[in-house]
Parts: C-alpha cells; structure tokens; sequence
C-alpha cells in the first residue's frame, strides 16, 4: 500500500489548511520545495488515486447551512445483526456518518454510531423514530451537540519533519 | 441563527465541487470555466462562503485510519469545569471535532495520530491534564455514505 514519502508529507500540511483563494493557490508550496505546481497537482492526484485523500474539494460546515440539530445517535445492536442494520442505516438520506465502535463496558454498550442531521431537534427525533422502526428496533441514545469548541479537518503531523501548526485559523 | 441565503453561483459551487476540484495549478479559473463565470466573480463567491463560515475550507478529506490512526475520545467532566476543558481540548493539534453533548459523557472529540503511540501519549497527556478518564472508542468499519451533503434531497 502505497504510504507518503516526505514530499507528500510537505504536501498534505499544506493543503491541510486549505488552499489560498489565489490564481495559483499552489505557487507559494512549489517555490518552497523547488517543484512544479504540476508536479504538486500530480502529487495530490496520487493521493486521491492511492485512497488517501477520500475527496478533494469544498469542505462545508453543515450547521451554519440550516442543518441546525446535530444528533450522534449511538445503538447497541447484536454483533451478528450489525452489518446488515447497518447497511439499513445507511440508505437513509439523513443519516451522514455511520461507523461501527468498540464498545466500552460497563458504561457504554454501543457499537454502531450515525450522525443524523436535521433542520431542528424535532426533526432529528422523528428521523430516529423513523429509522429505529425500519431498521429493527435496538437499544439506541440521541447525543445533541450543545456546542462546538472545534471543528477542522484531521490534522497530520509530519512524522518526517515534525513541525506543529495550529489547526484552526479562524 | 438564520440559515444563510446562498447566491445561484454559491449554490452551483457547493454542488459541483465538493467531491473533486479541478487538479491543476489554477484551480479557481477551471471552475470558473466550467460554470461560465469569470474567475475573480468565483473567487468573491467563494471568500464570502468563508466569511460566513459556511464552509471551512479548500481542501482535502482524509480518509480515516489510511494514513495514522484515530479515534472518538469522551470525557465525562464536571459542568462547571466544561468550558475550560473544552479550551484545553482544543488546543491540541491532534484534536480536530470537539464538541459538547448533552449525556452524562458531555465533551466528545476526535484525536488524529500518526500511530498508536502518537496516539496514547495524546490520551496520557489529557488524562493527566484534566485527572479525567478518557473513553476511547476506535472506529472497527466505516460504512459507506455519499459524503457531500445533498442539499437538494435535504432541503
């Protein structure tokens, strides 16, 4: 499996941080490592290729676009029916994130995770209703987020050349 | 909070490149080609998109545990004591979502790695800060979602 090299890694913090709104948003990166911007596109395109760069675009925040209840509904469902409830799950346009975890016992039974958006909290409450019947219906929990302290993209930190940047600039 | 209204052109924007921006050395002017605009017109579109924190960047989504590891971390912290935990958490570099929910576990975030050790040095480190446990629950299998979110079916 193809795995970084240091370039890449010069590469991945920068456009990390997003890309500049500028004519030749990669100018600034190809004059630092001595390459062309093609040869960095290239680059970005191998990573894209490679599976480790799943989507390269615009990245929005949800909330601030009307999707303002923002539920992480967490299920105990039995291991040998996960797969399938899962794959139920996620034919549901307003589940965006589904995830199998670890369970964490005693405290914590539940092992599937989604993220369920909607435009208020009572819409979210419906759409778990809804999918909570569809589905088979499992021990589950709506977590609402009250507030986000943080929210950017995963930030790597260069194994080759460690260098520690803040990650949010806002 | 008022939903914030979107231009035609902003609009077009968010539903053409969230997946795949044109990969070359002048991407803004690609778009702009595409969408029969000028490239100055697209970058406004865009910056004021940023202004209004409707999206939060250019740029690429990593796919999880590809390269490094990470995990969904949640603390369980006095109320009174959120609000400057939350500000400790987020300080972290390795730390990207922090959010605060409403469960017993009030303070969710994900920690980013280069490798498990990364990893639970982070976690000791947080520990010991905040004389919490962290629970730490690693993803096993992500299920497959058309990530982008489709604003036409949701609206």
């Amino acid at each position: 499996m193809y795995q970084p090299d240091a370039i890449d890694w010069q590469i991945i913090e920068y456009i990390q941080e997003g890309l500049p709104l500028v004519h030749r948003p990669y100018a600034p990166l190809a004059t630092q490592l001595g390459l062309s911007e093609t040869h960095l596109t290239s680059r970005i395109a191998n990573l894209h290729h490679t599976g480790i760069i799943k989507r390269f675009g615009i990245v929005i925040h949800h909330r601030r676009l009307g999707y303002q209840a923002n539920g992480m509904v967490v299920w105990d469902v039995p291991d040998e029916q996960l797969i399938d409830t899962a794959q139920h799950f996620t034919q549901f346009v307003h589940v965006t994130l589904c995830y199998q975890r670890s369970r964490h016992l005693p405290q914590w039974p539940y092992n599937l995770f989604t993220m369920i958006h909607g435009l208020n909290r009572q819409h979210v409450i419906a759409h778990v209703a809804a999918l909570n019947e569809a589905c088979g219906s499992f021990p589950h929990e709506i977590l609402f987020s009250q507030q986000c302290f943080k929210q950017c993209g995963a930030h790597y930190v260069n194994p080759i050349k460690t260098e520690v940047k803040p990650c949010d600039r806002q | 909070m008022p939903v914030p209204s979107l231009t035609a052109l902003q609009q077009r924007l968010l539903d053409r490149f969230q997946h795949r921006l044109p990969l070359s050395p002048t991407p803004y002017a690609d778009m702009a080609k595409r969408l029969d605009v000028d490239e100055a017109q697209l970058i406004d579109a865009l910056d004021d998109l940023q202004n209004k924190h409707i999206i939060s960047r250019i740029g690429p989504v990593f796919k999880p545990h590809r390269i490094g590891t990470s995990t969904l971390a949640a603390l369980s912290v006095p109320s009174q004591d959120l609000a400057a935990t939350a500000a400790f958490i987020s300080t972290l570099p390795e730390v990207n979502h922090n959010y605060a929910r409403e469960h017993l576990f009030n303070l969710w975030f994900v920690l980013t790695a280069t490798d498990e050790a990364h990893l639970r040095a982070v976690i000791a480190t947080i520990e010991t800060t905040t004389g919490l446990p962290v629970m730490s629950l690693p993803m096993l299998r992500e299920f497959h979602i058309d990530l982008g979110f489709q604003l036409n079916h949701m609206r």
